[in-house]
């Protein structure tokens, strides 16, 4: 049985919908609305923006920009893990630029991006608030400290087979 | 892990938050007569040993400390004397004695953090019995105007790093008139370096909440907001399922602890933005727009959050209040120095040893706190340079160790305590790569309102390479200083307007690093 793209794209309008209408009486509701769709459906589509836009009553424009003023909005899927690196001040006086230097190397990506296989996305952060146990590296929103190479690649090794 | 084998061991495990005793980490207390034994840091596989060896059985006193050795790996304690039952826990070497005599915490004055690592975070009964609550019963009992006049007694000022007087900006928002006012609570702690909101949260994210509530009775208003960021994901848990709590119990909603006062508390996650630190562009994400900074006036105790007047404090100065209230202004304004009152919550992080939280009285030296708290640096090596208060505060050599910890002397010196934290570097730092990172930061972070900020950060980057490779040296040195000093007049708000602090500092306390 094949299934039409065309549903799958309606499907995701009507999800966008009912989302933005859950949120939409919050006192600025756009952020919400935004993590709320990407935390249901993996990303924010340029092509949820008309609709959350239209559900809001705002110009597309406004939650155009929006969506691209944040870092945290990705606009296309990520991987099955995001791998997140500090690379701020305190993180760097404990070796993070070798470590994110590792990281790109042994993934063979930049930051910002996701694997081939889709396994995994790259993302550098800038702090963690864990500066004295840095350098510090988030994996799907849990926090790991002192992270050395070999421990990077202890934990990439867990979520590419997870 | 620890805590499946203690709980298998017969123990009632509960998990606390940080003692900010990183270093020591994983810690476990066990509740004594005479106190809680520490022992750390612990590793799963050291369990069974140290419950074979009488952990959970109450020894009849704790040994004392007898004194701390210096070694790299902490403040541990030397072993005290035979025929004790706590030698034997000795062996294994994570023995750690009364955790109230260790000398990291008996250096600190606990008052904003007094609960935190000690209390259950979420037990509404455990924050009661360590004297909870005590600040708002005693903000209820008086009129609004006496709260705000025992703030600025207390002298507090924002912790966030700009360091207005608290008091003074809630009077501001009480004269104002309204349909509605906020307190929103600025918990996007984007400095590198600080975590002390984060731990706060995490460890008795009560205090915060009966912080804002007495904030909201003291302006009259009716709704708060925690703008929290999204690099916290166990903070935003913590806390949303504290407010849970704190609905249940009455502490938040209508007629609060029975009183007439009616305020609800809502969390918001922000999304990656550095810049929406800033009180306005806070306001602005909370809005739900982009975070792009707004002029001021008119300051937000005026026309905040919708336009209304609006409460904007961070996390430990709204977690500095209830202390306030339960024990008296009088009692917070005499701790400090000249017009530094209270105390402060400093942050060790970087390459320092024994990193952590550190709340003490303002005035302690920035010496005193890398080398004899801290204990230097992590790697061994001499320590060079340290940054205090984020990517925004000045680089100091070793030379300005005897700084005193207060906004007064840092601003003299030419730097900030921003937020309180402190990174330390040793000597493979250059300095020069970290004046780039400074300006680099502020291009990537930039909400690209104001011009000085947007094109002076990427021009600053571009000297900085110039410089760094010896292209007309002394001339680009002297373009980078003026660009500093357009950036430092001319910008809308700190980032750009501070960008240059850590650049400047840079070049006047290791020029070397520049010209090789």
């Amino acid at each position: 049985m094949s299934i039409d793209v065309s549903d799958l794209a309606a499907l995701r309008v009507e999800r966008v919908r009912a989302i933005a209408g859950r949120l939409r009486e919050l006192r600025g509701p756009l952020l919400p609305i935004l993590h709320a769709v990407q935390h249901e459906l993996g990303h924010v589509d340029p092509a949820d923006v008309p609709v959350i836009a239209d559900v809001l009553n705002i110009a597309v424009a406004e939650v155009h920009g929006v969506v691209t003023f944040y870092r945290d909005f990705r606009r296309e899927p990520g991987g099955r893990a995001t791998v997140r690196i500090c690379r701020a001040e305190a993180c760097q006086a404990v070796g993070a630029e070798a470590l994110a230097a590792h990281a790109t190397r042994r993934l063979g990506v930049g930051f910002g991006e996701t694997t081939s296989d889709r396994a995994i996305s790259l993302d550098e952060v800038f702090c963690l608030g864990n500066c004295a146990l840095g350098p510090a590296v988030q994996v799907d929103g849990t926090l790991h400290g002192r992270v050395s190479p070999a421990r990077l690649d202890a934990l990439l090794g867990e979520v590419a087979t997870a | 892990m620890v805590a499946e084998r203690l709980t298998a061991a017969g123990a009632d495990v509960v998990r606390t938050g940080s003692r900010g005793m990183l270093w020591l980490e994983p810690l476990v207390e066990v509740e004594t007569p005479a106190g809680r034994v520490g022992y750390g840091p612990v590793a799963p596989e050291d369990v069974d040993g140290l419950v074979a060896a009488g952990m959970l059985a109450a020894p009849e006193r704790p040994t004392r400390r007898a004194e701390t050795s210096d070694s790299p790996e902490g403040g541990r304690v030397v072993h005290p004397g035979p025929a004790s039952p706590a030698i034997r826990h000795g062996e294994s070497g994570v023995y750690l004695g009364l955790v109230e005599d260790l000398p990291w915490m008996r250096r600190q004055q606990r008052v904003t953090f007094a609960r935190v690592g000690v209390v259950d975070p979420l037990s509404a009964d455990d924050y009661v019995t360590h004297g909870g609550l005590t600040g708002l019963r005693a903000a209820l009992r008086t009129s609004p105007t006496a709260v705000v006049e025992a703030v600025v007694e207390s002298g507090l000022r924002g912790r966030g790093g700009a360091g207005f007087p608290t008091g003074i900006k809630w009077r501001t928002v009480l004269g104002a008139e309204a349909d509605v006012k906020f307190v929103c609570c600025n918990a996007d702690e984007g400095d590198s370096g600080t975590f002390a909101d984060r731990m706060l949260i995490e460890g008795d994210p009560f205090t915060l909440i009966e912080g804002m509530t007495i904030a909201a009775h003291a302006v009259g208003a009716t709704e708060g907001y925690v703008y929290l960021r999204s690099e916290y994901p166990d903070a935003v848990e913590t806390l949303t399922a504290a407010i849970g709590v704190a609905r249940e119990r009455g502490w938040l909603g209508e007629r609060i602890l029975d009183s007439d006062l009616t305020f609800d508390l809502h969390v918001r996650v922000g999304a990656g933005a550095y810049i929406c630190g800033e009180e306005t562009s806070m306001l602005e994400s909370l809005e739900g727009k982009r975070g792009q900074v707004r002029a001021k006036p008119p300051i937000p105790a005026l026309e905040g959050l919708f336009g209304r007047p609006t409460v904007v404090n961070n996390v430990l100065s709204l977690a500095s209040v209830p202390a306030i209230l339960a024990d008296g202004a009088a009692s917070y304004a005499a701790l400090g120095v000249g017009r530094s009152r209270g105390t402060s919550v400093f942050q060790l992080g970087g390459n320092v040893a024994r990193g952590g939280i550190v709340e003490t009285a303002f005035g302690i030296t920035l010496g005193e706190l890398v080398e004899d708290l801290g204990g230097g640096t992590a790697s061994g090596r001499p320590a060079r340079a340290v940054q205090v208060g984020g990517p925004l505060g000045a680089y100091l050599p070793v030379e300005k160790f005897d700084l005193s910890m207060d906004y007064e002397a840092f601003t003299e010196a030419g730097a900030m305590l921003g937020h309180g934290g402190i990174v330390v570097f040793d000597d493979t730092v250059d300095m020069a790569a970290m004046a780039r990172f400074a300006f680099s930061f502020c291009a990537e972070e930039s909400c690209g309102k104001c011009t000085p900020c947007r094109v002076g950060a990427v021009r600053g980057v571009e000297t900085i390479d110039r410089i760094r490779t010896g292209q007309d040296r002394e001339k680009n040195l002297v373009l980078l200083e003026d660009l500093c000093e357009l950036m430092t007049d001319g910008s809308l708000c700190a980032m750009g307007g501070l960008t240059p602090m850590p650049v400047r500092s840079a070049v006047q306390h290791f020029g070397e690093d520049f010209t090789r």
